[in-house]
């Protein structure tokens, strides 16, 4: 922790009202880290402003001192996007947390920041409309930071992911100037800057209000429960209802050990003897889902699977999820720590990535319980280990590295939802050439040209690339000796 | 000479570069001088994994030839583009940006891009994004180039997602006012009905559904309406060979918040998009039609039949400016189709 520039937080201390600056290191302790709690670093202030104004006048000071500012929602980002910089401001956009309008006739809901995911469907569901991107941590991320990140979700196979469901933005840059970006409309002129803002992880400018579309909600869901005793079995039936046009709201994937994880914690009815078990949602009329439902049957069948259960009402089928949606909790319980990864894979190469998976966590001797999003060919596979034990969080970690550099090794990526942050930097050199990195560094540049926002994050130094590739490509089975990642 | 080492040597020269696909959008945006850059010969389709639902192709194969292959699989381009001709390419239609009737409830060609290769002004080859649906590896440069008009990088190759095409289909028309239409749309897309285009003109207001042919039913039962207007209609609007379009008077792109009132501007109208989309041919003074736009919460193209007007709705100036970084960013010498867009880009 460094002490702030006694001119600079007198600063900040004139902007700011009473209680929205943290300054004592015992406070400061509760934004050492996000969801990634392995890297963790206290910063050296923390602003909670509650206006535009504010926010304007704290970046301005900030890029007149030259202080470097980290954003943050609620701090459930998995990546360590909102990590803070010991010499930084941490600028939490908590206190931003008001729905400012629901606008039933343009499908649209203008937010602060702060309000969180689920909270937009809940305003919206008077007028029978929702927000459709849903990550597992709806109840609590902010979508701010789901912009930030460009967040997915269970339903983002057939709804898109937050950069297809946000119009418009109001960004504030890092010299205090305002921008709108995108319109209220479905297009503005110039150029697409939403694409660039969305999953941008707080490295372009602070977002201080977000206006997202709406969707009618569907009249039925139901979910169908296969069982398989073969994985691969379950990703060819993956593949087998992709390819046959029916494109589902939801197509999940865990795997023996997620299963029997997830059953012993909320008692769901998973078939615990299963290898792997599918959950496919459908969502539309009656008449859509029963013919779709006897569509898949038939696929899951010719797939070898065991055993098929359909939800009968929204109680059910609440059920069958709430063991995919506590999946990542009920694996904690199996191990003092868990490494959660997020690397996409074309849908086709599941198969093949589920036995390399396997044979990686026989070699580096951790456990792995799988959970996808099949349908988009996301996998989060858990590393389970104890950090208390030898060097088992350095094998974690390098066993997620190697599964990282295999998604990108068949034509997928590092990251699918959960963004590079700090934690995925690396792997950033696996996926990218030098020029791709310089071109993405020049983006960053034409926004804030000093680096202050979100600094060292997102998109590594290629100087770091260079003495990782070396070590990649030579001595391939070396840990990181990257001190600070731990 | 290929493409890199035209951009190469356009670079060094700082020779401007007009960058052309199957020439049929070159009304779009001001006129380009420059040598010409063509992508025709760069054709072909990669990758296309009918199961994956995606499709991956060199940037001049023709739009028509990625439609029929799609078409044998009984697949199409949610966001249905426009031709203009039988010369477009799929390169183009990615950086002009334009989508067709289904854009409201199917998503724009931005929206079905997944990744990219390109060349940036610097002659530099680069990939971004890829062929996976989830992907937040490093910025969104892919999209990003979508609607950009070639300003940023020429697209060589590019990676998309497909759909299936809908089992059944049908449009319903009903006789309504500009503003009725507009009411009607408004309220039906608030309810879970395979509405996928509704257009309004001289009266009669046009509802395509898509979908489940069980739906399909059950949306045509509760609407009411009459089943008319062949698939054709869609087609015909969708590449401007409608009776409306026929005319020498300025083309204007009104795009609006759906449910914005009529606009108060002397003009034919034809309104698309359920009213996201309203084209005006009219006379009216630029100025006055991109105002009323902007106070409805949107922005006023003029799409054809330009004559000494700025084409698209000038830019407040800090964005201008940051914009224009932008470009630096990705053609530090400005020989990518420079002013296309804007003169300063």
């Amino acid at each position: 922790m460094k002490s702030a520039d006694p001119q600079f937080l007198s600063g900040l201390k004139s902007i700011l009202g009473d209680g929205s600056l943290v300054e004592e290191r015992e406070e400061l302790r509760a934004y050492e880290c996000d969801g990634l709690s392995a890297h963790r670093t206290i910063p050296m202030l923390v602003a909670l402003p509650e206006t535009t104004a504010q926010v304007q006048q704290i970046l301005k000071l900030c890029y007149s001192h030259r202080v470097p500012v980290v954003a943050r929602g609620a701090g459930t980002g998995l990546s360590g996007g909102a990590q803070p910089l010991e010499d930084g401001l941490l600028l939490s956009l908590a206190r931003f947390n008001r729905i400012l309008a629901i606008d039933p006739d343009n499908r649209s809901a203008t937010v602060q920041p702060g309000v969180r995911n689920l909270a937009i469907s809940e305003a919206a569901k008077p007028h029978g409309l929702y927000y459709a991107p849903d990550p597992s941590s709806q109840i609590a991320c902010t979508i701010g930071g789901n912009v930030a990140e460009n967040s997915g979700g269970v339903h983002c196979l057939k709804y898109g992911l937050t950069v297809h469901n946000v119009r418009k933005l109001r960004v504030i840059c890092i010299d205090g100037e305002e921008l709108i970006i995108g319109s209220d409309a479905l297009d503005a002129p110039g150029y697409d800057l939403l694409a660039l803002m969305n999953g941008s992880e707080g490295l372009l400018g602070i977002i201080v209000e977000v206006t997202v579309g709406l969707l009618p909600i569907p009249p039925t869901a139901k979910v169908i429960m296969a069982a398989f005793s073969d994985a691969e079995d379950a990703g060819e039936a993956v593949k087998g209802i992709i390819a046959s046009g029916i494109i589902p709201a939801g197509l999940e994937m865990m795997d023996n050990l997620a299963i029997r994880a997830a059953e012993d914690f909320v008692h769901v009815g998973y078939p615990t003897d299963a290898a792997a078990i599918l959950l496919c949602e459908l969502d539309g009329t009656d008449e859509e889902i029963s013919h779709d439902i006897g569509r898949i049957e038939q696929i899951l069948l010719q797939r070898r699977c065991t055993s098929t259960r359909i939800s009968s009402n929204d109680e059910e089928r609440m059920q069958l999820w709430a063991g995919r949606k506590s999946a990542f909790p009920a694996v904690g319980r199996l191990a003092p720590d868990y490494y959660c990864m997020d690397g996409t894979i074309p849908r086709h190469r599941l198969p093949e990535v589920l036995r390399r998976v396997g044979e990686l966590s026989r070699q580096y001797q951790l456990a792995i319980a799988n959970v996808f999003h099949a349908g988009d060919g996301n996998l989060h596979p858990l590393i389970l280990y104890d950090a208390n034990k030898g060097d088992q969080l350095q094998r974690a970690e390098e066993l997620g590295s190697r599964i990282l550099q295999l998604c990108v090794e068949v034509g997928g990526t590092i990251t699918g939802e959960h963004g590079v942050g700090s934690e995925k930097i690396d792997e950033m050199c696996v996926q990218f050439k030098a020029l791709e990195l310089q071109q993405f560094h020049a983006i960053k540049a034409a926004f804030d040209e000093h680096g202050l926002l979100n600094p060292g994050k997102a998109v590594p130094e290629l100087h770091r690339c260079a003495e990782l590739g070396a070590m990649h490509v030579h001595n391939g089975e070396l840990p990181f000796p990257e001190l600070e990642r731990f | 000479m290929s493409l890199q080492q035209q951009i190469i040597e356009a670079c060094a020269s700082m020779t401007p570069l007009s960058i052309r696909g199957g020439d049929s959008k070159s009304f779009l945006g001001n006129p380009v001088s420059g040598q010409s850059l063509s992508t025709a010969e760069h054709r072909g389709v990669i990758n296309y994994q009918p199961a994956e639902l995606i499709m991956t192709a060199r940037s001049g194969t023709p739009l028509h030839e990625i439609k029929e292959i799609l078409m044998n699989q009984h697949q199409q381009l949610a966001f249905e583009p426009p031709s203009y001709g039988d010369k477009a390419t799929i390169g183009g239609t990615f950086a002009c940006g334009l989508s067709g009737p289904s854009r409201p409830w199917k998503g724009s060609a931005r929206d079905a891009v997944l990744g990219c290769t390109i060349i940036n002004g610097r002659g530099e080859q680069l990939h971004f994004g890829g062929e996976v649906i989830k992907n937040v590896a490093g910025y969104d440069a892919s999209r990003l180039m979508v609607g950009a008009f070639g300003t940023l990088g020429v697209i060589m190759d590019i990676s998309f997602r497909v759909v299936p095409v809908p089992a059944a289909q049908t449009t319903l028309s009903f006789s309504a006012t500009a503003s009725q239409a507009v009411t009607n749309v408004v309220s039906w897309s608030q309810q879970p009905l395979p509405i996928t285009a509704a257009a309004w003109h001289d009266g009669e207001l046009s509802v395509r559904l898509s979908g489940a042919a069980a739906a399909v039913r059950a949306a045509r039962l509760q609407l009411g309406g009459e089943v008319s207007r062949s698939g054709d209609f869609w087609q015909q609007l969708r590449e401007q060979q409608l009776a409306f379009f026929q005319t020498d008077k300025p083309l204007w792109r009104l795009s609006l918040p759906m449910a914005a009132n009529q606009l108060e501007i002397p003009a034919e109208q034809l309104i698309e998009w359920g009213g996201a989309q309203r084209w005006l041919t009219t006379d009216a003074q630029p100025q006055a039609i991109r105002q009323a736009a902007a106070a409805a919460g949107g922005h006023a193209t003029c799409y054809r039949n330009a004559q000494g007007v700025e084409r698209f709705t000038p830019l407040p100036k800090p964005m201008l400016a940051l914009q224009q970084r932008l470009k630096q960013a990705f053609d530090p010498k400005g020989i990518l189709n420079p002013g296309r867009i804007y003169p300063e880009l």
